[in-house]
This record gives structure tokens, sequence and C-alpha cells, in this order.
């Protein structure tokens, strides 16, 4: 495949869940988890998946990882479908995408010891390697990850959230994939420990030369790592743009509401934060018309008309708002970190 | 930065074992019940291995002058049978047969249970539903008629009667290992396993087996309670363990004729299974405390 065509390319991808009534009940209903994004990762790029919960973030992930299979639509990567891939083709694939998880209690095996869990992969992937060998590339891999390579034969137990992560991590760079989704990976996470593991990620990035898929909620996280960000709404993206453009003049209601909400020291500011009334409307019924419409300030009548597609303002900036002729509030100087 | 915590509890936790931390060990130690159960079932075990050998009349001597000897008259401790013979004796080689019988039925039933289980509670859907409602169905049937059913149509031994306790006794271990492996599966590092290439069986017996131990052991041990009781009393009904092989079971079948007369005859048997039976629950009630997944599992 040439250099420039995306890693990953989704087109249209829907995911929805039937809901049962009963033990005979018939699915009508369904929830739209995830209702038709069509986005592009570039290479050794950084795409930020921003949404409150429940907006699909993570059921798009693991779609892309080809962990659940979408309703409709195609994911590609490095140019090959996904669904029409071979059991073959598809190990090959398995080994170029990898996943780091959210929680960190539950994604590493207690019974296992450091050595074990990084060696897995090696098992599938690289069958050849003698015991030693997988021993000797998890030391490496380890201090890799800014931990002591002598923490092979360590179990999870003794290990705090942060160094667990790091394990996490590592157990997906054993095999050099070329794409890493790595959702909600610092939410667990005490604020200091954070930025420690997002500073990792980021140097990894560069290193490694890595296309991540970089899944959160939390705004400052994303403008940490990220080259773009898709701002996700009920199962849709509504906003796309580079990161420091989405952060000085957001075109989305939507965004503009979260960035008010990023906590700022100043007091000053938060007279200014804009409160959205009620919660995310339910994926099974959702609104007509714009998704957003019930909580926006700025609906008008003809919100409730058609769901907006995803229009280009300026080039690489798009917005799903059919409004053009707002002036939204962008995040302040010291929000926009450049930390 | 995040290496001083843990350069303390370097030393701490080297020997630590792979799947039994200290801790556990050191709960079940600390557990009196179960260790008095421990003593006491190894002193049944080795009597009944070594017992046999250091007395002086062998299980199937007859000696009708010495009969309803009560215990303790000249050299037999125990006393004698009906037919003379030396209830010591008898009881120790009772002890190996139904000991053994109870083992076995245990390994073979929780190898069963656990397998059904783990298929079960990892691939869920219609192969678990099938497989947890032929557990089900297996369950309804009272398990003594099954046994004497069974026991009638085959011949009875030793082993058979262990092969049918094992087919009546697998369905309590198979549920709750499908049970826990249920919400194992759910666990991330399954997902992340699965996007590393392992296969379904690799996942459930190295990733998901290490996890359940604890449950099965404990599980496993009160099924060795139940089996050496479910032995008795089949060979109590006349259907399991045929004579003159001795078990406790059926040794209690000889005796409820002479209940009155010589009652050492039922008593001897009867608190020797009593003795099993209590110890391996006690143990499996220890085991449970002390290997809670619970408090082991972060």
């Amino acid at each position: 495949m040439s250099d420039d065509t995306p890693l990953i390319q989704t087109i249209d991808i829907k995911q929805h869940f039937p809901l049962r009534a009963g033990l005979f009940g018939r699915a009508s209903l369904s929830v739209k988890a995830v209702d038709g994004i069509t986005i592009d990762i570039p290479r050794r790029s950084v795409l930020g998946l921003v949404g409150e919960s429940g907006s699909g973030k993570s059921t798009f992930g693991r779609a892309v990882m080809g962990l659940d299979k979408p309703t409709s639509g195609t994911i590609k990567f490095d140019g090959m479908d996904l669904a029409l891939a071979s059991k073959d083709e598809m190990k090959g694939l398995r080994r170029r995408m990898q996943m780091v998880f959210q929680d960190p209690f539950s994604s590493l095996n207690p019974r296992m010891s450091v050595n074990e869990t990084l060696g897995v992969p090696l098992r599938f992937h690289a069958r050849d390697l003698s015991r030693a060998a997988r021993r000797d590339r998890a030391a490496e891999m380890l201090e890799r990850v800014g931990l002591p390579a002598a923490y092979v034969d360590r179990f999870p137990h003794e290990f705090s959230g942060g160094q667990r992560q790091r394990i996490g991590i590592a157990r997906a760079l054993m095999v050099h994939p070329d794409f890493i989704m790595a959702d909600e990976v610092v939410s667990a996470l005490d604020v200091s420990v954070q930025a420690q593991v997002l500073n990792l990620f980021a140097s990894l990035q560069r290193d490694m030369q890595l296309t991540m898929l970089f899944i959160t909620h939390d705004l400052a996280v994303v403008g940490h790592v990220s080259d773009y960000v898709a701002v996700m709404y009920l199962g849709r993206i509504v906003e796309l743009a580079p990161t420091r453009d989405l952060f000085s003049s957001p075109q989305h209601p939507y965004t503009e509401a979260l960035l008010s909400a990023a906590p700022t020291p100043e007091m000053r500011d938060r007279a200014k934060r804009i409160v959205l009334m009620g919660d995310i409307p339910s994926a099974v019924n959702p609104p007509s018309g714009c998704p957003f419409r019930t909580r926006c300030l700025y609906a008008l009548d003809a919100c409730a008309g058609e769901v907006p597609a995803l229009r280009e303002v300026w080039p690489g900036h798009k917005t799903a708002c059919i409004r053009d002729d707002l002036t939204l509030a962008s995040a302040t100087a010291q929000r926009c970190t450049e930390t | 930065m995040m290496t001083t915590a843990n350069d303390v509890s370097t030393k701490s936790n080297r020997k630590q074992g792979r799947w039994m931390s200290s801790r556990g060990v050191r709960r079940f130690v600390s557990h009196r019940l179960a260790i008095t159960g421990l003593l006491m079932i190894s002193a049944v075990a080795l009597l009944c291995i070594v017992g046999p050998w250091l007395l002086p009349h062998g299980m199937l001597e007859i000696n009708i002058i010495d009969r309803f000897k009560p215990p303790g008259t000249d050299d037999y401790v125990l006393g004698t049978d009906e037919l003379g013979r030396d209830l010591a004796a008898r009881l120790f080689m009772a002890g190996r047969v139904s000991l053994i019988v109870g083992v076995a039925a245990m390994i073979l039933s929780t190898l069963i249970g656990t397998v059904i289980g783990l298929v079960a509670g990892y691939f869920g859907k219609v192969i678990g539903t099938v497989l947890m409602r032929f557990t089900d169905s297996v369950l309804c049937f009272p398990q003594i008629f099954l046994l004497l059913t069974l026991a009638a149509f085959l011949e009875p031994s030793a082993l058979m009667i262990t092969l049918i306790i094992a087919a009546t006794s697998w369905m309590e271990i198979a549920r709750i290992v499908s049970a826990e492996i249920r919400s194992l599966r759910e666990r991330d590092f399954v997902t992340a396993s699965r996007i590393s290439g392992a296969s379904h069986s690799w996942i459930m017996f190295r990733e998901l087996l290490p996890n359940i131990v604890g449950p099965i052991i404990v599980a496993a041990t009160l099924t060795v309670a139940r089996a050496i009781l479910t032995e008795a009393y089949v060979s109590f009904l006349g259907y399991g363990i045929q004579p003159p092989l001795p078990s406790w079971g059926n040794m209690l079948n000889n005796a409820q004729q002479y209940l009155d007369t010589a009652p050492w005859l039922a008593l001897v048997p009867g608190v020797a299974i009593t003795i099993a039976v209590t110890s391996f629950n006690f143990i499996g009630d220890g085991l449970r405390d002390a290997l809670d997944a619970r408090s082991d599992m972060p």
C-alpha cells in the first residue's frame, strides 16, 4: 500500500444492538451505539476520540479492532477490508493492531507473571522464539516503558495502577504493531500518574512511528497526545479538526460546551461555563434531526429536520452543525494544553 | 518515581508461589477446624494403609469360636463379627476401599465437571445453554435412585461404583466453574489474549483455569466427603461393594441384625464414616476461607 493511504479507514460504520423484551420478545428496537461513522486515521498520526459516556466511543473502538462485527459499514486496515480478510490474513492483521485497556486491574491476568503476560503475544506471533528469548524481549520492553527489567518475575498484584498500565502498554508493543487503540487508558489513574503515562505514549508513538486511536472523555488528555480530534455525540461524529484548531476555534456547540467544562484554575473563567441541561438522550430513540438539538443553546426549528452531515468549514475542519453564523468561545489560553 | 514502594516489598514477595499465595497457606494453617480435619483424615488414612499389617488377624480369617467378642478382648482391638473375623482388620481394609473410591470418584467428577463448566461458561450462547441445561437435567434425577438403578443393571464392583458416583456428582462443580468463568471471561485480560492471537483452548486452560483453582479445590474436597457417604449408603443397601470385600457401608449392613447384641459392629464403621466425612468437610471449609478468590484477587 502506498504511504499516503490512511492506515485505518472506516466507512459509515454502524453498530446497533437489538433490544429484546422478555423471553420471546421480538427485537424491534435497537440501541444505535454507533450510527454512521466515516473517518480516516492517517499513518503515524494520533486521532483523539472524545465524547461523554454512552456516546459510543468504545463500541466504535472495538469495531475498529475487529472485536465486534459492525452491523454495517466497512473497516479497512492498510487498505484491506477486515470483513473480507481470510483467517490467515486476519492473523497477520492481529499482530499489526494492538490495544491498551481502560482498567489496569482487569487487563492483566492475576495468575500470570509479567514475563508470562508479555510472552503471550510472542507465543502466537513469533512461534520460533525460545522461552529465554521471550523473556529477554519482555525485560527489554519493560525497560522501554519505564519499569526495571528485574520486574519480569513479579505478579500484577505487586504493582500500582500506573505500573500496571505500563505493563499493558508493553504487552501491546511486544509484537511491534503499526496501530494501537488506547481506550480510556488514563481515566483510572491519578492525575499525576496520568501525565507520566501520557508522556510515555507520546514518546513511544514518536519513536515507534505508531498510528493511534486515543479514546477518552477528557479533552485535556486529548490535547496532550493527539494530532486530530473527533468529538462524538450519541453515536455520531459532530466535529473533526486538527487538535489546535479545535481548541482555538470550535465550530460545534457541543464542542464549545465540552471545552468550557474543562476545569480551570482561574476564578473569573468559571462564570462563563456552559452547563448543558439534562442527560445524553437515549440511543434507542434518538431525537430527530440533529442529535444534540435537545440540549443545544443555539438550536433552531430547522435542527429537528434532517440529521446534519459533516461539512467542511475550512480545509481539515469539519462540523455537523447547520448553523454557520455562530461565533463560539474557544478554550482559553491556559486550557489549551501545550504543557 | 514509583520504585520506592516496591523495593520494600521485594524481599517478602520473592518466594511467592505461582497460584497459591503464602497468604492463603497462612489462612489455612490458622483455621483450627481445618487443621483438625487434616490431622484426623491423615490418621485414618495412615491406619488404613499400615493397620492391616500390624494386626494379628487377616480380614477374611474366620474364627467361629471367637465370634461376637466385644472390643478389647484378647488381641481383637475392636472385637469380632458374627463369623469371628477381626473387626479392626476389616475396618481398615474397608477404609482403603472407601477412601480410594471416594478420592477416585472426586478426581473423575472434578475432571468432568471442570471441562463441562469451562466449555459452557466460556462459549456461552448455544453451546453453553445446551451444556448447562443438560447439567440441570442430570441434576433433576434423585441421585440415590439413579445410583440404585444403575447399580442394579451393572455388575457391582469398586470400579463400577466409582464410575457411577462420578457420573452422578459432577454437576455441582460444572455449575460453579461455569458461573466463575462467565464472570471472568468478561475481563479485559481475556480480550487482550484474544488480540494477541490466542486460541480458545489456550484462553480456557491457560488464562482462565488457573484463576478458578481455588473454588475447584474447595468443591472437590467437599465432593470426596459426599462420595464416601454415597458409597456407604449404596453399599449399605447392598448394591455397592459386595462381601466378602468389606466397605464401611456393607459392614453397617451386616451389623443391623445384631444391633442389640453386638452394637460395636455398627458403631465402629459408623464412627469411621463420620470421622472421614466430617474431616473432609472441615478441610473444605478451611480451604474455602483460605482460597477465597475475593480476598486474593485485586
